[in-house]
């Protein structure tokens, strides 16, 4: 009878649902159980990145459309805060700074770096050394730096460049204390203490090339510039990408540098060297207008979301 | 935290007491209060709540302090969200907002009247009123004076001056140059970074025969006369080669180093003029204008109950208030911290009104006047931009002036909504 091997399969049956867990794993093939793990551990990071990153940007964007002074509620006021902004002439100041550093910083930092790393490639005598001394001013804080920097670049009778121009009886040069000096002044220090990085990045690319194309090219004859631009940088894209897109979005977020050197006069003399998170910093933690640095903070996301796909496009698919 | 751990220890020993006298008619009440952390506040308040548990055997007080650096942030963050503490230290230039989004409660009239702190507390602590109502008083406040040293003025052989016209003078003998020209020592220090521009507003414009702002600080007044003197005044300091902005990059910096004869600043900064070696300095009252007009600029951090104290700890709450805002408490807080007495009696003692360091900052406090600022940071930019565009891009003192006004305008009828 039908219901005979029910009551056979009772037993078994009230063991199984504690099993059955196991069950339905052990049923699982291996890469069935590998995803399954796999998912289990990325589900940690997934989870931190949702609470952590996705949120707030989020929580930020909607925060755009708001008034918000940190105390009292949150009203909407639709795109008011994206009207005041693009017609804040301090914006459009703060935007032509920020591709001023991006601009004059990325092609400078990618040039240099690149030439020491080309010869540095080439020296044997203390190799070690001197690269460990490129390096150490990326692993310095950038406060202690940028304060260090800042007094080299006083006046009379405390600046160490000014002394020394003064020793030799050349007129003092404002480097912080005017409006077409201060952006570069500011500038050097960060492109130097982002060599070091850049400098390691393209001798890794530099050893990465295979010497049979060298050795190919002696045999044939042909000139070092021919190796340099028939060989070796070409074959360097995907570092050159790497680099691009990365001291590109530094130098778009640059921000502890001019802050510590201009403390008293945060971005200034007169907005000169104001980056676009300098701007958003002020807006939200001097003035308290959470919804106008969150406008901000949108639209330099934009900014580094069109920047980056740029260069991805142009140097990576020729 | 080492506080932490002595007021529960405190509240242990309290709570037993409690236990032992069973039946006792008080109950215990533990209230909260924050300030940023500065070691001699903290200490000082740490004397005050002692004493004040001592008077109030069934009150616990638990202080809680953050670095000067996020203290606004975390304040404006916790407060709104209930977490805050019964009792709250403000900056006088905050109250506004806190007031705004009821996060404060007004002091009860019967202990705090307006007739009692008008005619007990120097004048501009009548900035914290509201619709007849007290939001918050201070235990102590500050003014500007200005520094000198000593041995910089003896050996140009200069009086310590007390008008304008006399620290020009002054300053212009204390100044010293290197071959080419370069200053390596200025006479007075300048930077509208630092304290110039309350020196700006409320001394040199009223001195100069303006009213920096009309309505209650709603409206800019200085796009005329008095304000385009004013502007010539300082100016001309750096014209007639008396000062340079940015020489040693701050004001405080050049003095300390023994490169400055004059300085004008707060009285916050007598700690650290007391911690440099070898800088022998005075400091007098700031010099008086043409026609004898004395001011000042006075700031101060308010104590203020948030409203999350309700029922016995806001009883509580308002005894510490009484208590923070007593004689005795700002005798303790000018002693400990350095910091002046808000109530005139005090401030105003033999002992303290001639005090050789705190004196000329008390004395500034009868004629001192607060600027109620809508963002400080930003209307300060706006006078640090002000001088800029003349210095650094050649603008006329007028036009800049006129931007200047223009500007601040904006910034005001912005948070005030007009």
């Amino acid at each position: 009878m039908a219901s005979n091997p029910s009551i056979h399969d009772t037993t078994p049956q009230a063991t199984q649902p504690p099993v059955a867990q196991g069950g339905f794993y052990s049923r699982l093939s291996i890469n069935q159980k590998r995803t399954l793990w796999a998912w289990a551990f990325l589900a940690v990071p997934i989870l931190f990145y949702v609470v952590i990153r996705f949120y707030p940007t989020g929580n930020a964007m909607v925060l755009s459309f708001q008034e918000w002074n940190l105390l009292g509620d949150r009203t909407w006021n639709g795109v008011d805060n994206y009207i005041t902004l693009f017609s804040d002439p301090v914006f459009w100041q703060v935007f032509r700074n920020t591709f001023a550093y991006l601009l004059i910083g990325t092609p400078v930092s990618l040039v240099i770096s690149f030439i020491i790393a080309y010869h540095l490639d080439q020296v044997r005598f203390m190799h070690g050394t001197i690269r460990a001394l490129y390096f150490v001013p990326f692993m310095t804080s950038a406060v202690a730096m940028a304060w260090v920097w800042r007094w080299f670049y006083q006046d009379v009778p405390i600046g160490l460049f000014n002394n020394m121009l003064a020793s030799v009886g050349i007129a003092q040069i404002d480097f912080l204390d005017s409006t077409t000096n201060a952006l570069p002044s500011i500038l050097a220090p960060a492109i130097w203490a982002g060599l070091g990085f850049q400098i390691i990045i393209f001798m890794a690319g530099l050893r990465a090339i295979p010497r049979t194309f060298y050795e190919a090219a002696k045999i044939d004859g042909v000139s070092t510039w021919t190796v340099l631009w028939e060989i070796t940088l070409p074959l360097l894209r995907p570092t050159i990408v790497f680099i691009v897109v990365l001291s590109s979005i530094g130098f778009l977020r640059i921000f502890d540098h001019v802050f510590n050197m201009t403390t008293a006069n945060p971005g200034g003399p007169l907005n000169s060297t104001k980056p676009l998170v300098l701007m958003i910093y002020q807006t939200a933690f001097d003035s308290f207008d959470m919804g106008y640095a969150a406008a901000q903070t949108v639209v330099l996301f934009v900014i580094l979301l069109i920047v980056s796909l740029i260069q991805l496009r142009i140097l990576k698919d020729r | 935290m080492k506080m932490n751990i002595r007021t529960a220890l405190a509240a242990l020993a309290t709570s037993a007491a409690a236990l032992g006298a069973s039946g006792a008619a008080a109950q215990e009440v533990t209230i909260e209060y924050w300030q940023y952390f500065f070691e001699a506040r903290v200490n000082a308040m740490d004397q005050l709540i002692e004493n004040f548990e001592a008077a109030n055997p069934n009150i616990n007080v638990e202080m809680t302090h953050f670095p000067y650096a996020d203290y606004r942030t975390r304040t404006a963050v916790a407060v709104p969200a209930g977490e805050g503490p019964d009792i709250v230290q403000l900056f006088y230039g905050w109250l506004n907002d806190y007031i705004d989004a009821e996060l404060i409660q007004p002091l009860p009239a019967d202990r705090f009247s307006p007739e009692m702190v008008e005619s007990e507390f120097f004048p501009m602590v009548q900035a914290m009123e509201r619709d007849g109502q007290y939001f918050a008083l201070p235990t102590a406040v500050r003014s500007l004076a200005l520094f000198y040293n000593q041995r910089l003025l003896d050996a140009a052989g200069v009086e310590v001056p007390t008008t304008l016209d006399e620290l020009v003078a002054a300053a212009a003998a204390t100044t010293e140059r290197d071959g080419a020209g370069n200053i390596t020592q200025v006479g007075l220090t300048t930077g509208m970074t630092a304290q110039d521009h309350h020196w700006f507003r409320e001394v040199l414009i009223r001195q100069m025969g303006g009213e920096p702002y009309t309505d209650g600080y709603r409206n800019v007044n200085y796009d005329n006369e008095a304000g385009r003197a004013a502007l010539d005044f300082y100016l001309g300091l750096e014209e007639q080669g008396v000062t340079q902005s940015g020489f040693m990059d701050e004001p405080q910096a050049a003095f300390r180093g023994n490169r400055a004869a004059f300085h004008i600043d707060g009285s916050f900064r007598i700690g650290a003029l007391n911690d440099s070696r070898g800088l022998d300095w005075g400091v007098t009252e700031l010099p008086a204008g043409p026609d004898g007009t004395r001011s000042n600029y006075s700031s101060y951090w308010v104590n203020a109950i948030t409203s999350s104290a309700e029922g016995a700890e806001y009883d509580a709450a308002v005894l510490f208030m009484e208590y923070l805002t007593s004689p005795e408490a700002m005798q303790i807080w000018l002693d400990v911290v350095g910091e002046l007495p808000a109530r005139a009696e005090v401030g105003m003692t033999e002992e303290n009104a001639n005090d050789e360091v705190f004196g000329p900052f008390i004395r500034g406090l009868e004629y001192a006047n607060t600027t109620i600022f809508a963002d400080e940071s930003a209307q300060r930019q706006v006078l640090v931009d002000m001088i800029e565009r003349v210095q650094l891009q050649d603008m006329d003192p007028g036009e800049s002036l006129s931007i200047a006004a223009e500007a601040e305008q904006a910034i005001l009828d912005d948070y005030y909504g007009e």
